[in-house]
Order: C-alpha cells, then structure tokens, then sequence
C-alpha cells in the first residue's frame, strides 16, 4: 500500500471547497439580481390584466410571498436536487432539455482546445527554435491578426467560404440523426472557427514560454552533453515551456464557452449557447438561468481541473510554494 | 505625456496601432461628413458589390454600406467611451475602497470580484441582458460589469503595493485626512495603470457589444452599429457575401488597432503590467 502524502489532498480540498463556494456565490449573485430587477415574478407570469387577488393567490402557492433568503434557500434546494422546474413553452422538466444539449457545448469546446493544442504548441515551438526568421515573422503577424478576430466574424467567414461559394455543404446542425461520420463533418467549421484564435494565442506563449527555456542553464548543460537536438527541445524543454500554456487552459474554457454561444447560434447547432440564446428571445428566464448555471459549473469544473493538472505537471505548487493564479480573463 | 507618446511612436507595432485607432476614431467623429446618409433606402440596389457609387456596396434594403460602417465606428468608439468610463470609476472606487479600507470592507469586494470572475465574460454578459433586457443602454451597463473587475483587481492590487510607501506614512503623521491621501495621493499614483487597463480592455469591450449586436440583444435596426451589420449580412448571407465581409474586417482592424496600441501604452506607461500575450 502506497502511503498517501497529505499535501497534494489537502491542495485538492481546499480547491474542491473555493470552487464550491464561487458556485453558490454565482449562484446566489444571479438570484438577488433577479428579484431586485424583474420585480414581482407573479405579476410577470400572469400578465397586466390579472386581478390583485388572482397575483396573491399565485404568489402564494408559489412560495413568492417568503423574504428573499428564505426563496434563496428553497431556491438551492431545487438546485441541489437538479430541479429546475419545467419549460413552459415545451413542458419538459428544465434540467433534461439541459442534459441533453450539454454533449454538444463539451464536444464543440473539447475538440477546439485539442485543435488549438495539436496545432498551436509545435508552431510556438517552431517559432521559437527559429528566432526571428521568416517563418517566426509570418507566425507573429498571423497570431496576432487571429486572436484580434471575433471567433463569431470567424464562424461567418467560415460559413460564407464553406457553404455558400464552395458548397461543401452540409454544414449546418449537428447532423443527430446522421450517424457519427456526419455529426464529425458538422462538427469541423464551428471547432476550427473556436479554435482559429487559439491557436494564434497558444502558439505566441508556446513560443515566449519556449524561448525563455531554451535560455535556462539545464539545456546548456544538455548541449554540452551532446544530446541530439530534438530530444532536448521536444522531451526537456517542451515539458517545462507548457506550464504557462496549461494555465491557460482553465480559463480558456470560460472564454471557449462563451464563443461557443455564437459558433452553435451560427451553425445552427443545438447547445447551452442556443439554449440560453433562445431562452432570452422567448424571454423564457428559467431555461436561461439554468444553462447559466450549467456553464458556470462547468467553468469551475474546467478551473479545478486545470488546477489539479498544473499541481501533477509541477510539484512546487502542490508542495504551496508557487500559485496557479495567472492573469484571469 | 510626450514621452509615452514617442515611446508608443518608437515601437513599430505601436505606431501602427495608434495610426489605426487615431484613423477610427477620426471616421467616427466626421462620419456625417465623411459617407452619405447610412439610412438611405434604395430597393432598386440591393445587394451591390462594391462600385465607385458605393465603396463597399450596398445592404439589403440598398443602404451604402459604407456609410452604415463608419456610422458603426461612432456606435462603437460611444460604447468603448461610455464603458471604459463607467468601468473605470466604479472599479478605481471598488479596488482603492479594498485595498485601502478595513478588512470588512475588503472581504466583501474581494468576494464580489470572485464571483464575478467565475462567469465566462461573454456568458455574465447574457446573463444580464436576460435580467436586464435587451437595448444598446443596457449594454453599456452589462459591459461595463463585465469588465469592471479587472480595473477593481489592478487598482486594489496598486494600493496595496502603494498603503505604506514612507511618503503617505508622512502624509499621515502630518495629519492628512484619509480623503486628502486617498484623491491628493493614492489616485493619482495609481492611474497610469489604470489607464494601461483602460486602453487594453477596449477590444474585448468592442468585442462583446458588437457581439451583443449581433444576436440581435444591443443595438436596434435601423441603428448602425457593427454587430447589427453583421447579423443583417448573416441573414442575407446567400444573396451577398460583401456586408459580411466587410462589417467583419472593420471589426476586426479596431481590435488589432486597440490591442497594438493598448500593448505599446502599457509598455510605456508601466510594462510590469504584462498579463499574458
């Protein structure tokens, strides 16, 4: 039996228990905005001409007529246990319309940071074991020419290329019904529209990160050792030049999420952006609230598991030496 | 101030950035003087692809494009403004009262900043329009929370390395006011960071309004602002590519100007201020 140390637990706990506290905070945040802004939610539901009488009744059985912390309090046991109510408009429960369409938000921002990675990282790593030449040039201009584009004017040059003067369609859906080949095919112009800019942005701190491991004292003692090239740069060097692109990563996510509301609303693919795009123009709020909720989790999800992924790459921070806390965006 | 000016001018990157954003700014401000009327219907000519009549062609309901573009810089650079200032103050306000005010004042904006920075950006930004509704004053309001946490987290942070410089301790054995040090000495020690903060956040702020736009929940037809423009294009994508096509590189021109002439500012200013590239 392995003995278990107790510093890389009570570093996962305590990241555990600060994302579960940032969860209900938002939580808590969106719910108080609510009720101050949107008023008495009984006489928005039954409309202007609904007596007085017809609004208590209603704000009764609602539970409506408690004080704000007791609704909160209701408010999380239903989030606690998955119940978000039900859809007015379809009368399906809110929660399985969220289960649903969430495989296709994670499928679409999962393969856009792979894409980003796959892509991004040996470019960097080009770029940086080539200073200054031509490719090094032509990558810096290209990086920062992508990452000023919008990823929504990116998906609709993408889709003005794509399907309307190339007519390679399909490509609007998800393709649910046509087996996994068509649903892959659908799925390329919205992951390479998310990940066009990434890789623009993974490919610059690649190489700043890059550059400045080539000039730590190991890899010279590694080429006065005479070992080939390749091996320091891909094995020892790479290893240490991807801590900052991994931190990254997590709040990447967050960002991802939020471009990815535009990729599903403009290829037209089912998703928590769709879902909550719709949701504000049908002015259906509790969908919208829910696929908040679901993203928001999601994003805490992604932030501890870059954490815990950073803490396994780097020792020195599960040991508390070094913070994780880079620049938040 | 003319130093940062001819730092900025010295990098190449930087000058680039501040010819751009100096030329959109301009086309903004003289817009009415520069392209015709941007609501002038013509049926007879929609769709047109570029011409000497009309630069950029024409829209769906034959509207100069071009007009219609530079009249979006207008909405554009009033939302950047408007924003930028509002964000500006409320967070200098929110980070110095943390930084420089007693614990239970601190923990509470240190939490408010955590929960605001646990929604993606653009996702808050739906979550308000949700709450709030749509219209391009929201917007305003709704970027403007969006954002405000990175002015508040650099101006707490500037406090902090600022609250006990030898040069406020005598202020204080002086027996200055806790308002006279704050307005007489932290603020203004504090806002050349703030205004690097400013000037990089004005992307991201162009950005999510023209996005905002574009799903039809910021500025309203026959407004024309870039996010409207472009989702009139996505529309009537398969009759003309050009109102897309050019909607999106002007979108795109003002965020590579921003951010080039944001990076050389902070590099003048205060490069100590490098986020991530």
């Amino acid at each position: 039996m392995t003995r278990v140390e107790p510093g890389p637990w009570r570093y996962f706990a305590s990241r555990v228990v600060t994302a579960a506290f940032i969860v209900v905070g938002a939580i808590t945040l969106l719910f108080v905005l609510t009720q101050l802004v949107r008023g008495n939610p009984a006489e928005v539901l039954l409309g202007p001409r609904a007596t007085a009488e017809a609004v208590a009744e209603f704000a009764r059985r609602m539970g409506l007529d408690l004080p704000v912390h007791e609704r909160l309090l209701q408010f999380f046991g239903q989030v606690i246990r998955g119940d978000f109510g039900v859809d007015i408009i379809s009368g399906r429960p809110i929660l399985d319309m969220v289960l649903e369409v969430m495989p296709f938000t994670l499928a679409l921002t999962f393969s856009a940071i792979a894409l980003a990675f796959l892509i991004g990282v040996p470019l960097g790593c080009y770029a940086a074991t080539h200073p200054n030449g031509v490719g090094d040039r032509i990558a810096a201009v290209l990086s920062v020419g992508l990452i000023s584009m919008p990823s929504f004017v990116v998906s609709i040059y993408l889709l003005l290329v794509f399907s309307i003067w190339l007519q390679w369609l399909p490509v609007l859906g998800a393709g649910g019904s046509g087996g996994i080949l068509d649903q892959l095919t659908r799925l390329v112009l919205p992951t390479s529209a998310l990940a066009i800019g990434w890789i623009g942005y993974v490919a610059r701190l690649t190489r700043s990160s890059m550059v400045e491991t080539l000039a730590e004292p190991y890899i010279r003692t590694s080429r006065a050792y005479g070992l080939a090239e390749s091996k320091i740069i891909y094995k020892y060097a790479l290893k240490n030049a991807c801590l900052p692109t991994l931190a990254v990563l997590g709040l990447g996510t967050g960002r991802l999420f939020g471009e990815a509301v535009f990729a599903e609303v403009i290829f037209a693919r089912p998703g928590l952006g769709t879902l909550i795009y719709t949701g504000i123009s049908t002015r259906n709020y509790p969908v919208v609230q829910a696929g908040v909720f679901a993203i928001v989790l999601l994003f805490a999800m992604a932030n501890l598991a870059t954490d815990m992924a950073y803490a396994w790459v780097d020792p020195r921070i599960r040991a508390g030496l070094r913070g994780t806390s880079a620049g938040r965006r | 101030m003319s130093t940062i000016f001819s730092h900025i001018w010295r990098s190449s990157t930087g000058r680039f950035g501040l010819i751009l954003a100096v030329a959109i700014i301009g086309s903004a401000a003289f817009a009415p003087w520069l392209a015709g009327d941007p609501n002038r219907i013509d049926v007879f000519n929609r769709f047109a692809g570029p011409s000497w009549q009309h630069w950029m062609g024409t829209d769906h309901l034959g509207r100069d494009l071009f007009s219609r573009i530079l009249h979006g810089a207008r909405i554009a650079m009033e939302v950047a403004a408007a924003v930028t200032a509002i964000a500006l103050s409320l967070g200098t306000v929110l980070g110095v009262a943390a930084g420089y005010g007693p614990r239970q004042v601190e923990r509470p904006i240190l939490i408010l900043f955590d929960i605001l920075y646990s929604f993606p950006n653009l996702i808050f930004a739906l979550a308000l329009v949700a709450i709030l509704g749509p219209g391009l004053d929201n917007v305003v309001i709704i970027v403007a929370m969006t954002v405000m946490p990175h002015f508040g987290r650099i101006a707490r942070a500037q406090v902090l390395r600022l609250k006990h410089a030898p040069f406020l301790e005598a202020e204080r054995v002086l027996g200055a006011s806790t308002a006279r040090i704050v307005f007489r000495h932290v603020i203004p020690n504090i806002a050349g960071p703030l205004i690097v903060v400013a000037g990089m956040e004005v992307p991201a702020v162009i950005t999510i309004e023209a996005g905002l736009s574009f799903l039809g929940l910021g500025a309203r037809p026959p407004l024309a602002s870039w996010g409207t423009l472009l989702h009139d294009g996505y529309t009537y994508l398969s009759q003309s590519g050009w109102p897309v096509f050019f909607a999106g590189m002007m979108l795109t021109t003002a965020t590579l100007a921003f951010t080039l002439f944001g990076e050389a500012l902070r590099d003048a200013i205060d490069p100590r201020l490098r986020m991530d590239p």
